[in-house]
């Protein structure tokens, strides 16, 4: 499974709902499939993506909030996954895309593994951090079933998403940071 | 009975209450402990206990994205751990921040660990262009956080005040 069929199969479900992605490769292949006003891409500080969800979260319990994340970021701030267990907000979806590498800094496959590379299982992770509902696939039709079953839940729930390593042609896209930051705040605050 | 002064610390919870705070994140050290119980305390705050400090910009981040006001309480030695969430974040995505730092390791403290992160905490902020102020006496506490919050807001931008010893420590 690539990411980017994955996030195909998924764009339509996204449609209203909130949506934050970390840096690199997620948010220049969601932004590929079409920009939408509650789509924010957080181009840096890695790790802090599931964080900002979190926020969003916690002061619009009513919005359904998706966080689409990647290894790399989120083994930057695993504490930040008992923080998520802790508050359990129940209208957040971590969905994180594992391809067991720094992507973006890799000039071929295999360049700069993360630690999922060599048995690190997030999964597991989160599950023992205290998010109850947690599901790994690797293939299409259980991902999009997990991304059902998981909208669909009412609670916090985590899906590690095993991917290919590879990407898009290009992460840098013609929107601007700030032209999306404000954007997405004014969608919120319309909601 | 710590020395840490109950009422100084209500002080600066009702001023945060009266400037619309709603959501606070929070890693407890001693000084902050008062703070952290009283926002416990509060039904109509939102507490979020964090693991790591930096966790709170992006937290914060979110809040502000939603129209919610939100203030960070945190240790100087945990504003140094979020710097980079500052950085790349906050400042790259103009997210005003009202980060209440206590001063560890300035004049007057005993505890060795304190020292060397309290000797860069304002060099730092300098550096990293991040207006602050200080919170040393218990007459401009209310004033200087709505005035922080002011401009937090009005440049989409962190501002920061430093919790004192003479404030916040009974026997300072």
């Amino acid at each position: 499974m690539t990411r980017l069929e994955a996030l195909t199969a998924i764009f339509d479900r996204l449609e209203h709902r909130v949506v934050v992605t970390n840096m690199g490769a997620v948010a220049a292949e969601l932004q590929s499939l079409g920009h939408r006003q509650n789509f924010f891409y957080l181009q840096h500080a890695m790790g802090l993506a599931s964080s900002i969800g979190l926020g969003i979260a916690l002061s619009k319990p009513d919005l359904q909030v998706v966080v689409l994340d990647g290894d790399g970021s989120v083994l930057m701030n695993l504490g930040g996954l008992t923080t998520l267990a802790r508050y359990r907000p129940r209208n957040l979806t971590h969905i994180v895309f594992d391809n067991e590498s720094l992507l973006s800094v890799s000039t071929s496959r295999g360049d700069f593994p993360t630690a999922t590379a060599t048995g690190s299982d997030l999964r597991g992770i989160a599950a023992a951090a205290g998010i109850t509902q947690t599901t790994a696939v690797s293939h299409i039709d259980a991902f999009t079933k997990a991304v059902d079953a998981a909208l669909a839940a009412n609670e916090l729930s985590a899906i590690v998403a095993k991917v290919d390593a590879v990407g898009p042609p290009a992460y840098v896209t013609d929107l601007g940071l700030l032209e999306n930051r404000f954007q997405f705040a004014r969608y919120l605050r319309s909601r | 009975m710590s020395p840490v002064s109950t009422t100084n610390s209500r002080l600066i919870y009702d001023a945060l209450k009266g400037c619309g705070v709603r959501l606070l994140s929070a890693l407890p050290e001693t000084w902050l402990v008062h703070l952290v119980r009283m926002a416990d305390d509060d039904p109509d705050m939102i507490l979020v206990r964090l693991a790591k400090e930096e966790e709170g910009v992006g937290i914060s981040a979110g809040a502000h994205l939603a129209g919610v006001k939100s203030a960070m309480l945190m240790q100087n030695h945990g504003f140094l751990a979020s710097i980079n969430g500052v950085v790349s974040c906050a400042q790259l995505y103009r997210i005003p921040l009202l980060m209440l730092i206590t001063y560890r390791g300035e004049f007057g403290e005993r505890d060795p660990w304190q020292t060397e992160g309290g000797g860069v905490t304002e060099d730092l902020l300098r550096a990293l262009k991040i207006p602050f102020s200080y919170l040393d006496r218990a007459e401009h506490v209310a004033a200087r956080i709505a005035k922080a919050q002011t401009l937090a807001l009005s440049s989409n931008k962190p501002v920061a005040l430093l919790l004192c010893r003479d404030l916040m420590w009974e026997d300072a």
